[in-house]
């Protein structure tokens, strides 16, 4: 039996974000390339939107860049009228890389130790799962 | 050996470390080869606080830290014949060639052989009003706001006629960011500027450059899954281009900080949507099919950028007079500080209501949920974690009436008498926003015009 477990994107992930306005823009890109059909299958345009719902996002688009292993969300509206309007502290929304890597990915115990980032380990998540 | 010209950044954006440019100096001139170097440091409001501080001094509006980003340096890149470009005119290149021209005085270097690039600024040139905007801020409301700034972000071009007329040192206003290492490398190689391949390549150096250290491991460390040697001394980066066009990113010798292809391909999808549609004034770039490949310690390879044509209009963006923010923080501690935290964030809202005060408010308890939350809290009015130890409360109010937003925000102070207990360290201030507007202006439209001068007569 193949145990599935639940990691947040931090673990297997690293991320980027920008801002143009009101629209940001957040990289995705797993330490190991292997990772990436993982991410295309479950990190899903509506999923990423969702996550940013609350601050208003109307609109996420997702592009694919295989040949590099990376991703890149553009997420419309999320940044609460941006650098020139928003009341956040963080009106660049520098911060919002963090959030998307919040995100939980589910996948095989066996190909999780392969795709966790540099000196980190699939048990330091699993013990804040519960 | 296939023959290689270096473009070093100096400076990412206005408020980057001044120590900086030494490092990339000194690395370039020990390769011994032809170089340049570029300061970026003009974000998209930059300009509009540039001219406000102009209106108060003529002399002034160019980067308030000119003179220590550059004075360090200019002798050495005189001697060495490598060239300074940079976005630091701001609001008023002519004066920041003015004080670059002490400077080389200063230093004997009488002859050193100074640009103004124009035609930047267009407020007063050309009527926006007729034009559809290309990307406006939220709330910005039409011609009501007063027009700062407008500046249309320029090409390679005047900076490449600089350079083909012996400038040292190009001084610009409003470009976009990639031209500053565009032009070093089109007037070195001399290719044409519609071999739309070459000039992508370029486009991309400029790219991943133009955010000094955030390729070497800026905005990129954490501890644990991304360790960056010595944070505290990132070098800024350099990218090597070859006859060929092949690109090549590397960083100040002697530094902190690292060059891999994981802070490369962040980099390189910073702050763009369509990676097949990376629009400059000098070319449309598509980095879809780029590749990254370590080629030695800090040397990251950057292949398969392709180019298409240059649009055929500018952006233009404009700076309004915005509405005045007010911001306010204090800090709880100890036990049962969470509660506290929550009563004092409803406690300034409420005080807000009560006086009636015009402004949009929004509280944020930092340490709990602030730069996720959105206007009405709902992260940590819906926080049901274990609490930290100390939480810092902070009220953002935004109003057009002054003396509203001012009073809202010492409402914060007021706390430190009338507050929860154990709640200290009271700050707070108002400051004027800035609302920016772009359009899209045929580039006929926005002439420039190049002067170079030597030092001995900018005076």
């Amino acid at each position: 039996m193949e145990t599935i477990i639940e990691l947040p994107l931090y673990a297997i992930a690293h991320s980027r974000a920008g801002d143009k306005g009101n629209r940001t823009n957040i990289s995705l890109i797993p330490y190991r390339p292997e990772a990436y059909r993982l991410l295309s299958d479950q990190v899903t345009e509506e999923r990423v939107l969702a996550l940013f719902k609350h601050r208003g996002a109307t609109r996420c688009r997702r592009y694919d860049l295989p040949r590099l292993a990376a991703f890149n969300f553009v997420i419309d509206d999320a940044l609460e009228g941006g650098v020139n309007g928003s009341l956040n502290v963080d009106g660049h929304g520098k911060t919002q890389s963090f959030r998307l890597l919040s995100l939980k990915v589910t996948l095989p115990r066996s190909s999780a130790e392969g795709f966790v980032g540099p000196s980190l380990s699939v048990e330091d998540f699993m013990r804040t799962e519960e | 050996m296939s023959h290689i010209f270096r473009v070093g950044n100096c400076a990412g954006f206005s408020g980057d470390r001044l120590d900086a440019p030494i490092p990339v100096v000194d690395t370039l001139v020990r390769s011994g080869g032809p170089a340049a170097i570029f300061f970026e440091v003009l974000g998209e409001r930059t300009v509009a606080l540039a001219q406000l501080a102009r209106r108060q001094d003529p002399q002034q509006g160019y980067e308030p830290m000119l003179e220590r980003l550059v004075a360090p340096i200019l002798g050495t890149c005189f001697r060495n014949n490598i060239p300074i470009l940079g976005n630091f005119g701001a609001a008023n290149p002519p004066a920041a060639a003015r004080l670059i021209a002490k400077i080389a005085r200063r230093l004997g270097h009488d002859d050193l052989r100074i640009a103004v690039v124009a035609g930047d600024d267009v407020r007063g040139h050309i009527d926006l009003g007729g034009l559809e905007p290309h990307e406006a801020d939220a709330g910005l409301e039409g011609d009501a706001n007063a027009c700062i700034a407008a500046n249309a972000y320029l090409g390679a071009a005047s900076l490449v006629q600089a350079l083909h007329e012996g400038a040292n040192v190009v001084v610009a206003g409003r470009t976009s960011d990639p031209a500053l290492a565009i032009a070093p490398i089109v007037h070195h190689f001399g290719f044409s500027i519609d071999d739309w391949d070459r000039m992508a390549g370029a486009a991309a150096a400029g790219h991943l450059l133009e955010c000094g250290s955030q390729v070497c491991g800026g905005t990129f460390w954490d501890p644990g899954p991304k360790v960056v040697p010595d944070p505290a001394d990132i070098g800024f980066p350099i990218a090597e281009i070859d006859d060929e066009g092949v690109l090549t990113i590397t960083k100040a010798e002697n530094t902190g900080g690292l060059v891999d292809e994981r802070t490369v391909k962040e980099q390189l999808l910073y702050e763009l949507h369509d990676p097949a549609n990376y629009i400059t004034p000098d070319v449309v770039v598509d980095i879809s099919q780029v590749r990254v490949a370590q080629c030695g310690t800090d040397r990251v390879r950057v292949e398969g950028v392709r180019g298409r044509p240059a649009p055929s209009d500018l952006k233009v963006t404009a700076c309004y007079q915005g509405r005045w923010l007010g911001e306010g923080e204090i800090t709880v501690a100890g036990m049962n500080a969470l509660r506290r935290a929550r009563e004092t964030a409803d406690v300034l809202l409420e005080r807000l209501r009560r006086r009636k005060l015009d402004v949009r408010a929004r509280a944020d308890l930092i340490g709990i949920a602030s730069v996720h939350d959105n206007d009405a809290g709902d992260l940590w009015r819906g926080f049901n974690g274990t609490p930290p130890d100390e939480i810092r409360v902070r009220l953002a109010v935004e109003g057009s009436n002054a003396d509203d937003v001012e009073q809202a925000a010492r409402e914060v102070l007021a706390l430190l008498c009338c507050g929860a207990a154990g709640s200290g360290g009271a700050r707070w201030r108002v400051t004027p926003r800035i609302l920016t507007k772009s359009f899209l202006v045929p580039r006929e439209r926005v002439p420039t015009s190049v002067s170079v001068r030597p030092a001995r007569e900018l005076a």
